[in-house]
């Protein structure tokens, strides 16, 4: 069996203490996500390097939903038949970033408010072994 | 203030599912447009398309599709993309083509055919796309947007379920009347509630669906429609802006804002933002509008844009709607039409119909869903990719 790989190369991290890989400014210390952009999204600023850095690992619920039913390809479903997922949009600081995720497996809506700290967590993505970013509430 | 240009003639094709070429539909709603304004195809030296990406190459180049279609007749062409907010685009092109002197008559064309259930991207594996990518990594599809939004106002300003239902009533009651409407029919809060959640906190019947239609408008200069006898509407504003960095609200399709660390975010967002540019260039303010159309994506939605176009402060729209000001009768009754509600979304026709709404109330026209007096009108909308859309029209 192949090792669990991350779905996407570069944006997360897979150790013990898992964090999304950002882009910062070396200049004037904007964050970007996803890890993409070779230039700097602040128009006061010229720089054309971005350095990857990682992200907070925690943050606080910009807000958040779920999905009662399944959304259309290229999403995979975990399991047959499906079942609904929460998704949670996560404020980060100091990087002052919101960045959306799957909300860890075993946690619905019901365990989230605006406001609620949450961890970043890596679980597979679907039913195969590919992995990917998820967020889970510390319980707050 | 900018010289306003006249909406001369306005027409649509019927909202639906009906499943056939959205050529058909565009020339429908084209030739509809061309007969109010009294004015021959041949005439027309501009035709500008608003683009649909799922409908093959045609769509791609929805103006000469459109141009071909109505016969060809030596007119400029061109076709305009910015998703949701494609419509106004085109409506800009032509305007300032008109205002620039570069043209006399210009034809404006919206047309769609969409697929059953959740709008998705296109196929193929485009681990470069975020609109790819947001369905591949985390499932977040439209509703989910409208979901997060939803939320927002629950957690921070008390919203309730029963007052995103709300929205919905009104709306469907608005639309009983609206030939163009696909669903013309009383909708109950009990019936709201009991539809399905789709994406908490929303339900089936808060959230629209994707149709097939189109909508057309031929514009002209003042002094071509006073020849033509046609000035009574006139477009004072588009607004077609973007973002200003850092645009820290979560918007479609992306998977994250921007960052704020090194720049605060400016003192107003993105959608509060179309508007007040659309203000500035007509001259005008939220008090002097007689009647709104706005992008009702979700019920909820529909309460943000009261917000954002001014018409209450933030926290505030719940208010608006239990007062009764936004239903027509009320202070500012906001669509008129059933909006999308009523409608469900044909992408590049949207922004169009919005505009076809607001100019037959101005004209008196609107039958049993008539804003008395109708004087200033505005549509507002945002399309995925930081396109604002907002168009203010007076008599």
């Amino acid at each position: 069996m192949t090792e669990a790989a991350p779905v996407i190369d570069g944006w997360f991290t897979t150790d013990s203490q898992p964090a999304l890989i950002g882009r910062r400014c070396p200049e004037c210390g904007t964050y970007q996500f996803p890890p993409t952009g070779e230039w700097c999204p602040n128009p006061a600023c010229l720089s054309a390097v971005m350095v990857d850095t990682p992200l907070s690992r925690r943050g606080r619920v910009w807000s958040y939903t779920d999905a009662q039913y399944k959304p259309p390809p290229p999403f995979v479903a975990a399991t047959e038949p499906f079942e609904p997922f929460a998704i949670a949009a996560v404020e980060l600081r100091p990087e002052n970033i919101v960045i959306l995720g799957q909300v860890a497996s075993g946690y619905g809506v019901a365990d989230l408010h605006v406001g609620a700290e949450v961890e970043l967590v890596i679980e597979p993505i679907d039913g195969s072994r590919a992995l990917v970013w998820k967020w889970r509430p510390c319980g707050d | 203030m900018t010289e306003p240009v006249a909406v001369i003639g306005v027409g649509m094709h019927p909202w639906g599912k009906w499943g056939r070429n959205f050529v058909g539909y565009g020339l429908t709603a084209a030739r509809a447009a061309l007969d109010d304004a009294g004015v021959a195809w041949s005439d027309i030296d501009f035709v500008v398309g608003g683009e649909t990406v799922r409908n093959g190459y045609g769509g791609y180049v929805a103006g000469s599709t459109m141009a071909r279609a109505l016969g060809w007749n030596g007119a400029r062409v061109a076709t305009c993309y910015a998703a949701c907010a494609s419509g106004s685009a085109a409506i800009e092109a032509a305007r300032t083509r008109i205002l620039a002197g570069l043209c006399d008559l210009a034809l404006v064309v919206g047309a769609d055919t969409t697929p059953k259930g959740f709008l998705a991207p296109n196929a193929g594996e485009r681990w470069d796309d975020p609109d790819w990518l947001r369905f591949r990594l985390i499932g977040a599809t439209n509703p989910a947007f409208f979901g997060m939004y939803a939320r927002r106002r629950m957690d921070l300003y008390g919203a309730d379920p029963a007052d995103f239902a709300m929205v919905k009533v009104k709306n469907a009651r608005h639309g009983l009347h609206n030939p163009n409407a696909r669903y013309r029919g009383e909708v109950t809060a009990e019936e709201v509630a009991a539809s399905p959640v789709v994406c908490d906190p929303l339900r089936l019947l808060d959230i629209c669906a994707t149709s097939d239609g189109a909508a057309a408008v031929v514009l002209s200069s003042i002094d071509t429609a006073r020849r033509l006898g046609r000035g009574d509407v006139r477009i004072r504003a588009v607004s077609t802006v973007t973002p200003r960095f850092p645009n820290t609200a979560l918007d479609l399709p992306d998977i994250a804002t921007d960052s704020a660390a090194s720049v605060a975010a400016p003192d107003q967002g993105f959608r509060p933002s179309i508007a007040s540019a659309a203000y500035e260039e007509a001259g005008v303010g939220p008090d002097d509008l007689s009647l709104a159309e706005v992008y009702d994506l979700s019920t909820a939605l529909e309460l943000d844009w009261y917000e954002d176009i001014g018409l209450c402060a933030p926290g505030e729209a719940e208010k608006l709607l239990h007062a009764g000001d936004t239903t027509l009768g009320g202070r500012i009754p906001v669509n008129p039409s059933g909006g999308l509600a009523c409608f469900g979304e044909a992408v590049p026709a949207q922004a169009i119909a919005q505009v076809c709404e607001v100019t037959w109330q101005l004209r008196g026209q609107a039958g049993a869903r008539q804003v008395e007096g109708a004087q200033v009108g505005l549509t507002i909308n945002q399309g995925l990719f930081g396109h604002g859309s907002c168009v203010i029209l007076s008599r």
